[in-house]
């Protein structure tokens, strides 16, 4: 196994692209390092980023949304005030992953890279229209969080290639973002059914509807219905059940030790409604 | 005359709450836990094991992992003793795997080399060809007609004939006729009750380093609740002499129980003797789910008759423990816990110790007590629902107490069941509102306690301070009950006193830290041995002042002559006798031998609120009462601890841990992840009160506390999170997919 420590990007994606064999990027390593002493991967090149310049920065884009570095952990997300208003959903989702000893380490982008359908920040990131930017040995390419993972453990990166910053668009007037997970215990778990939600309002309707469900199918699920059911609508009852029945007709899950199929299904809908009260709470300005 | 300093009121030091004498080494990491030790030219070692649930070993090959650079030792079962049958016998079974392979994680080699990494390489070089066999891991499938046979002619004679071969041994007890009782009740109620297997879960992976050079001469380093016991497996394993192998326990960071066994040491000192280097051996979290012992996962049957006004008229009960691929499942404790609450007139119980392809079932905290409770105590909360009776007013009228016929046969001694549910009832929490969503739930639990062989030896020191020598690890803050009880004795101040945990090659034996008998009768041992050393004292006192012994009595740290007629001399206090000790007779020392037998049995009464997520099935423990009979209370916050450490482990077997087996038989979740113990966040906080009713067959009235305060747990969360959700869940863990189910069917039914 040989450990590389590049102090670009350009010597990190010729490292990648020229290495044989099984290639593990090393960021917070709160994934990689675990697979590797459990005999899940045994990589035979690391590359680890950190070290590179600007890989630690959360910076205002010119449009006003978020730009964060590729070694940007959970902690950092959570300390930083003004990305907590822009996009709380975001953050929560992030901060629920592991102990404070990985808060400390863990980030997103290795959490969207890991590729687990199960990964907490990923259906976050789709709702709130997240991109990443890609370098690779012929250039950067801007993707889509939702287009990175494409079955679990799968990403759509071709060899040689990476992701150098995500960026979340400017929360604009009006939004609300909020994310939430079923676990049996109350954290230090991992997600039996995620689900992230992103609206805008205008007063009590809403005029922006984005719904996100993460553990009930190989890849986070957009329940791209969402908006049908609830723009030009306020949330009230029956907005929240149309939403519930959306999300448990989305659901494509698995029989597994964390959960049932009925299981997964049934708690995907009872997500759906509390995620979206929580967001139309905030989109309205309102304390959540 | 010997000294007796028996008492149960007017302690000076008893009952106090000094700081831990291990403490600052723990919370700073100077203490040195199994894997802290290292030796000059250590190997590093790692077991092979079989990744199928039962299968027959055709061939082992090694001969590529020895040829790999850095491996000095590979061993397989050909390296240990033969013809060794019974308890020792099985156990050198599990320790590395003979004809087959019992279970998934079952050691079947091991290697030794010069890193762990080559050492883990090596282990994956080793080429094992296996014929797959047919597995059962559930304890009603295995107990069928046609299910696999684990090994043949591993029952004892207590199996009536005609019963499946995995069914090794067979339990029964009771009195009276229990149809008459059931004919005498207005109301009977029949359950049927499933747990799954739990783990101990403590922190600390099993970790040992050994050293057996070819003269049969060793020492071994490791992680254990009881090092005597380890000594005597491993030299019968490796067939050695007991006394040539010195054992010295580390810190040990949780047992529970599951550390009253053998599990890598044997192979660590194997691997030595064949490398002639010492051998460090630390397993991995997976390998302490997969190859250390769970709990027995059980099948119940529970049958109870009540009268209108709350009197129980009879009671049944059959109990099936699953205890993996050896005998030894607690089904007599199982059986003999269930109704040793209650007076019964007539009372029968019957308990089967199965085999599976699982790991070998170890001790888990009062083993095989809870799973009883939650069967037991689940039919009475249903008895008392549909009677429309107070569970607290029930459990006080049907109570055992002095006097009472146990269910199990003895005559109950002086006990504090009562006391704990007068106590419970008195205490705010049981009158406490509930919020809507919330459910309280009630339990009782009792526990043996235990006694056995013991040795302590204590030492004066010059200057007067004292050094005790215990056998027992201590896994509970028994350095610190020690201490206080020599104080007591001796009159010196609790600072004045160290506890060691000694080797074995400085006590007689001492029996394993289990059945909660080491405040008991280590405890005792130690009051017996400060007393041994207060009538030497006292003897030199009378020779310096030239009166009979038996003119000097002892207070307060001083000899003092016992009253005018003995003369007038000014009191000698402990250090004027020691510093003169060498020139006035040799050192002053006092030991104590023997194997108590009066162990305080200890009764609970637990208090629960739970509160369920009706559109989830999540439960929240949202409070919780511990009231515990402890005797006498020792050191008042370590007992504490103890009583809310059993109820946050018997909340994680409740709700949300157990063991996932898939169809091929191998475990699933062997890891922290997906075995989910409670964490902090996951708990409220545990309110204990101590009640005290002292044990005669302690100087102090000491009874154990450990092992009872995990017993009502289960059923009391039961009691709890059914009255809360409105349907009654029978099967443990309690996950939120399980109470959904529940809702289900309550409302298509």
């Amino acid at each position: 196994m040989k450990y590389y420590k590049p102090a670009t990007f350009e010597e990190a994606v010729a490292l990648a692209a020229g290495a044989d064999g099984v290639t593990r990027i090393l960021a917070g390593g709160t994934d990689v390092l675990v697979q590797l002493r459990s005999d899940i991967v045994t990589p035979d090149t690391l590359i680890d980023i950190k070290a590179i310049p600007g890989t630690h920065d959360i910076t205002r884009t010119g449009a006003g949304g978020w730009r964060l570095g590729v070694a940007v952990t959970g902690a950092e997300m959570s300390e930083h005030a003004e990305l907590v208003r822009d996009w709380p959903g975001v953050v929560e989702a992030m901060d629920l992953i592991g102990s404070t000893q990985v808060q400390g380490r863990a980030t997103p982008v290795g959490n969207l890279c890991n590729a687990s359908p199960a990964a907490d920040s990923v259906p976050a990131m789709i709702a709130a229209g997240a991109v990443a930017t890609v370098t690779g040995p012929d250039g950067s390419r801007e993707v889509a969080v939702e287009e990175i993972p494409v079955s679990p453990g799968k990403t759509s990166l071709a060899k040689g290639e990476m992701i150098t910053a995500l960026t979340l668009p400017p929360r604009g007037e009006n939004g609300g973002d909020a994310y939430l997970r079923f676990i049996p215990r109350t954290e230090m778990d991992i997600a039996v059914v995620g689900c992230g939600v992103n609206l805008r309002v205008k007063g009590d309707v809403i005029t922006e509807a984005h719904m996100v469900l993460g553990a009930v199918a190989p890849t986070a699920v957009v329940v791209h219905a969402a908006a049908d059911a609830l723009v030009g609508r306020t949330l009230d009852d029956d907005a929240l059940q149309a939403l519930a029945d959306l999300a448990e007709a989305s659901c494509n899950p698995i029989d597994d030790k964390r959960g049932t199929i009925k299981f997964r299904t049934h708690t995907a809908g009872v997500l759906a409604r509390r995620a979206a009260q929580i967001a139309y709470t905030r989109a309205k300005g309102d304390q959540a | 005359m010997a000294l007796d300093s028996s008492k149960t009121t007017g302690f000076k030091y008893v009952g106090t709450r000094p700081d831990r004498p291990d403490g600052l080494d723990k919370v700073t990491g100077r203490a040195k836990f199994g894997a802290d030790a290292y030796a000059p030219g250590m190997l590093h070692a790692a077991i092979k094991r079989s990744p199928h649930a039962h299968a027959r070993i055709v061939k082992i090959d090694t001969s590529k992992a020895e040829a790999m650079e850095g491996v000095k030792a590979v061993v397989t079962r050909a390296d240990f003793a033969t013809g060794i049958e019974g308890e020792f016998g099985n156990i050198l079974e599990n320790v590395m795997a003979g004809e087959k392979a019992l279970y998934d994680g079952h050691a079947v080699a091991a290697v030794a080399a010069t890193s762990a990494l080559i050492a883990r390489d090596a282990v994956k070089a080793i080429e094992v060809e296996y014929e797959i066999l047919p597995h059962v891991t559930d304890v009603d499938a295995a107990m069928q007609a046609g299910a696999p046979v684990i090994r043949e002619g591993a029952a004892d004679s207590s199996v009536p004939e005609g019963l499946h071969p995995n069914i090794v041994r067979y339990y029964e007890s009771g009195h009276g006729d229990v149809e008459a009782g059931f004919a005498e009740a207005d109301l009977v109620i029949e359950d049927h009750f499933l747990t799954e297997a739990t783990h101990q879960g403590y922190i600390e992976p099993h970790a040992c380093l050994g050293t057996l050079g070819t003269d049969g001469k060793g020492e071994l380093w490791c992680c254990t609740q009881g090092h005597w016991y380890v000594q005597k497996v491993c030299a019968a394993l490796l067939d050695v002499e007991t006394s040539q192998l010195r054992v010295t326990a580390s810190e040990i960071g949780g047992g529970f129980g599951g550390k009253t066994t053998v599990f890598i040491e044997p192979v660590a000192l194997a691997l030595s003797r064949k490398a002639n280097r010492p051998v460090k051996l630390v397993m991995t979290r997976a390998e302490v789910f997969k190859a250390s012992g769970p709990t027995s996962s059980t099948s119940m049957d529970v049958r109870i008759g009540m009268k209108k006004d709350g009197t129980i008229t009879a009671a049944q009960g059959t109990f099936r423990l699953q205890g993996g691929a050896f005998p030894g499942a607690p089904c007599e404790m199982t059986a003999m816990c269930a109704f040793a609450p209650y007076d019964l007139k007539h009372v029968h119980q019957v308990g089967y110790d199965v085999m599976t392809n699982r790991p070998k079932q170890a001790a888990y905290r009062a083993p095989g007590s809870p799973m009883a409770a939650f069967a037991v105590e689940s039919v009475i909360d249903e008895l008392c629902n549909k009677l429309g009776l107070d569970p607290i007013d029930t459990r006080l009228k049907n109570a055992s107490r002095e006097g009472t016929r146990a269910s199990f046969g003895p005559k109950w001694p002086r006990i504090g069941l009562v006391e704990t549910l007068e106590a419970a009832k008195a205490h705010p929490h049981y009158s406490a509102p509930l919020k809507p969503g919330q459910g309280r739930g009630i339990s009782c639990g009792f526990w043996f306690n235990h006694g056995g062989e013991t040795a302590v030896s204590l030492a004066l020191s010059e200057d007067g301070s004292a050094q005790v020598a215990v056998g027992t690890p201590d896994i509970g803050g028994s350095r610190a009950s020690m201490a206080l009880m020599a104080a007591e004795v001796l009159g010196i101040p609790y600072e004045d006193i160290r506890v060691t945990i000694a080797d074995t090659a400085t006590l007689g034996y001492n029996e394993i830290s289990h059945g909660s008998r080491v405040t008991y009768a280590s405890g005792l041992a130690t009051i017996k041995a400060a007393e041994d050393a207060v009538q030497k004292l006292c003897a030199r006192a009378a020779a310096k002042w030239g009166i009979p012994e038996d003119a000097v009595y002892w207070e307060d740290g001083y000899a003092k002559p016992s009253g005018p007629n003995a003369g007038e001399f000014e009191p000698l206090h402990i250090g004027d006798i020691t510093a003169t000790m060498g020139a006035t007779g040799g050192p002053i020392c006092g030991h104590f031998e023997a194997t108590p037998e009066g162990a305080g049995v200890s009764f609970a009464t637990h208090i629960v609120d739970a509160e369920v997520d009706p559109e989830t099935g999540k439960t929240s423990v949202v409070r919780y009462t511990v009231v515990q009979d402890a005797g006498k209370a020792v050191h008042p916050t370590y007992v504490e601890g103890q009583f809310q450490g059993g109820a946050a482990q018997g909340i994680g077997w409740a709700l949300n841990e157990e063991y996932i087996y898939g169809e091929d038989g191998r475990l699933q979740n062997a890891g922290f992840l997906d075995y989910r113990i409670p964490v902090a966040s996951d708990l409220p906080m545990i309110d204990t009160v101590i009640v005290e009713v002292p044990n005669p067959g302690h100087p102090f009235g000491v009874r154990g506390v450990g092992e009872t305060s995990i017993c009502p747990p289960l059923a009391a969360i039961a009691n709890a999170v059914s009255a809360a959700a409105g349907v009654r869940m029978r099967q443990l863990p309690m996950r939120p997919s399980r109470i959904l189910e529940a809702l289900e069917s309550a409302v298509d039914g």
